[in-house]
């Protein structure tokens, strides 16, 4: 190194925040369960605001905010606007901020009534009638998918905007990982339905690793064709109530999933 | 602002940091008297009990998981337990020891973030654990070390820590190998240590003189320390299955929580967590883990919240040993779950999540369909005690600073480890649907 020590200001280091909406905590927490990098991390990055993990808050305006849940109050729906505004880059973290996560459930029942039996005393709470994603509500630079996030792709995506470049994350199906892991189909081989197929790469193929079908937590790939692997279900037994149950998790309102179990909802 | 002896003030902390979940605290003094102690709980609800109506009984594991991403292993084996009871179906020994296992690795995870990146700065003055290893690095990463090796355990058994894909009703999707579960062996070990130093460590804390007689509610099984089952019982003599609950604990709403309050059926507060696990269950706890509870000066029962992180750093070490113990008596189950073919039925299960005695209760159909659905986890159970304990706590320290008293009742109500994520999720849902 040439630089001599005081000669130039070392450059500032990029700030970091953490915001939590409706959620489970479990994407933030993903971040720490980086055991091994944590410390790297918090080393490169100035963790600005993070109060899962700090009572320490400095102001924004933040670099890099990787935002938690979604958006299920009046409150909520104003807190995301601010936090765009302090915001350089926004990343969601997880199925709840980029499709509404299982709380979107409620979308499609009758809220009112649903209201109405949840709670002794209603007025005491603020709550809208639906669960809805970040991107609905303000732009959103990037979003991370899975319930919960993959830790590696956590990684790469903060590397990638601290360093300015484009996230290391595919668009692909879980299926293209699950082959290139040199696992057995568990569709083909054992007749087990599995949501693979329209299903966004990224957790590992981790379903198929341990017998089971995907379930679909990362929510769907690029351009899926729900139709075709719907009528491949039905084939193997899945009747419709079956086929609306399983896109009616974790990423229900996201487009392509939701289409899929309305059109196999008889109401 | 200045106090004397404070006649009138407020302590506000409208955003409590290093808990899970969003939660506030509020004190109110009037006239020198505590007049308001409030645990604030505006975590947006998600109305986990209304969705599970209508879902098939398979799939609460996947469902209920996602209440938490700290303790996703509660609820799951929480649903499970409560499902098969409704089908009346028990599963076998070696599904059973691996339930215990992959709890026991939950364990280890939760506590030691909660030991080291959250409550253990409160008490040598850093911000956040990230602070404290500025100065000490070799603490935090033994603390990170230590984490790793519960997720490890929930990584291999569960395919990942948060929200596990490999648990189901009847057991597992797979069994892992024994030489999967071996494997961990070195780092369990190492674990133990580390655990071990944990607990010499936060025993030489400076503890503020607080705490009273609690009426402390746990689960107690015949021979082991309660994780995955066992009967309800109380430092007041109770003594039930988990099916008579709703008998002797009830829930109300207040305006100020997203999450219901409980109480005992008589209107008491109680306290469920490590130390109501401890202190009903001292003597089932390991020889090791035991030896180091009464090396770090715990008694039989410990009765001051802020020596809690004692009891969580005693129960990382004994979930080590456990976890040492089980993995060295592995036997794959085979096949690696039993069927639970559905009846009408209503089904109970109670397990001890890291914060406590956990419950669920579920209606099914004779096709399996869900038609109601009740969860209670356990920082609504200790919602009422954290605020009266808030309240004496207050009551005693009204000469303090502002700033002083406002960060020592942070560090306060962080003693109880609330999951404010799980605890707003939680309505009552007692009326059925027609």
């Amino acid at each position: 190194m040439t630089g001599q020590e005081g000669t130039e200001p070392s450059p500032r280091k990029p700030t970091l925040a953490v915001w939590k909406f409706a959620s489970c905590d479990g994407c933030q927490l993903t971040l720490l369960n980086c055991e091994d990098q944590l410390l790297e991390v918090a080393a490169s990055v100035q963790i600005a605001s993070f109060p899962e993990a700090s009572r320490e808050v400095i102001a924004g305006p933040y670099d890099l905010s990787l935002v938690e849940g979604s958006i299920t109050t009046p409150a909520d729906a104003q807190r995301i606007r601010d936090v765009r505004e302090a915001s350089r880059f926004l990343v969601t973290i997880g199925a709840c901020a980029t499709a509404g996560g299982i709380q979107a459930l409620r979308n499609f029942g009758d809220v009112e009534e649903f209201s109405r039996l949840v709670y002794a005393r209603p007025d005491y709470i603020a709550t809208l009638s639906t669960s809805t994603a970040i991107a609905d509500h303000v732009h959103v630079d990037f979003e991370l998918r899975g319930c919960p996030i993959d830790r590696r792709q956590l990684l790469d995506v903060v590397a990638a905007f601290l360093h300015g470049r484009r996230p290391n994350v595919r668009g692909h199906s879980v299926c293209i990982e699950c082959k290139r892991a040199g696992i057995t189909c568990v569709m083909v081989a054992h007749g087990t339905p599995c949501l693979g197929p329209v299903t966004q790469a990224g957790c590992g193929a981790l379903c198929p690793s341990y017998a089971r079908g995907c379930y679909g937590c990362f929510g769907p790939m690029e351009a899926p064709n729900t139709a075709a692997l719907a009528a491949w279900w039905q084939r193997l037994g899945v009747d419709d109530p079956g086929l609306v149950r399983v896109f009616r998790t974790f990423n229900a309102n996201a487009a392509p999933f939701r289409k899929e179990a309305d059109a196999h909802d008889a109401r | 602002m200045t106090h004397g002896k404070a006649r009138g003030m407020s302590v506000t902390v409208p955003a409590l940091a290093r808990v899970e979940g969003e939660g506030g605290l509020e004190v109110v003094v009037r006239d020198g008297q505590v007049t308001e102690a409030r645990l604030d709980i505006y975590e947006p609800p998600r109305f986990f009990e209304a969705l599970l109506r209508g879902r098939r009984h398979t799939e609460p594991p996947d469902i209920t998981a996602r209440i938490c991403g700290i303790c996703p292993i509660a609820y799951q084996m929480s649903a499970c337990q409560a499902i098969e009871d409704a089908c009346g179906v028990q599963v076998p020994e070696p599904i059973a020891a691996l339930r215990r296992l992959i709890y026991c690795g939950e364990w280890i995870e939760s506590h030691t973030l909660h030991v080291y990146l959250l409550h253990a700065p409160d008490f040598l003055g850093f911000e956040s654990g990230l602070h404290m290893a500025r100065e000490r690095p070799e603490l935090l990463q033994r603390g990170l070390q230590l984490k790793k090796a519960g997720n490890r355990l929930m990584d291999v058994i569960g395919g990942r820590s948060v929200h596990p894909v490999n648990v189901r009703i009847g057991g597992f999707y797979r069994a892992p190998a024994r030489s999967e579960l071996r494997a961990l062996t070195a780092e369990l070990e190492q674990a133990r240590q580390d655990a071990l130093d944990t607990v010499r460590w936060v025993a030489a804390f400076p503890f503020p003189d607080f705490g009273h007689d609690y009426t402390f509610v746990s689960l107690r099984h015949p021979t082991d320390y309660p994780i995955t089952g066992g009967r309800i019982v109380s430092s007041q003599g109770l003594d039930i299955t988990a099916r008579q609950y709703d008998e002797y604990f009830s829930e109300v709403q207040v305006p100020h929580s997203t999450a219901l309050h409980s109480l005992l059926a008589d209107g008491g507060t109680y306290l469920v967590g490590p130390m109501a696990r401890y202190s009903l269950n001292s003597d089932r706890l390991s020889g090791p883990a035991a030896d180091a509870a009464r090396e770090a000066g715990l008694g039989s029962a410990c009765t001051n919240p802020f020596r809690s992180i004692i009891v969580r750093a005693v129960e990382i070490l004994y979930a080590c040993d456990e976890a040492l113990r089980l993995i060295g008596d592995y036997q794959p189950p085979d096949p690696p779950y039993i069927e639970v073919p559905p009846r009408q039925a209503a089904g109970f299960g109670c397990t001890e999540a890291p914060r406590g005695l956990i419950y669920h209760r579920y209606q099914i159909n004779a096709d399996g369909t869900i038609t109601d659905a009740k969860i209670v986890p356990p920082t609504s159970q200790n919602q009422r005690i954290i605020e009266a304990d808030l309240r004496a706590f207050v009551a005693d320290r009204l000469e303090l600073p502002h700033e002083q008293l406002t960060r020592e009742c942070e560090q306060a109500v962080r003693s109880y480890d609330p999951c404010i994520s799980c605890a707003a999720h939680f309505l009552d849902l007692n009326v059925q649907r027609t």
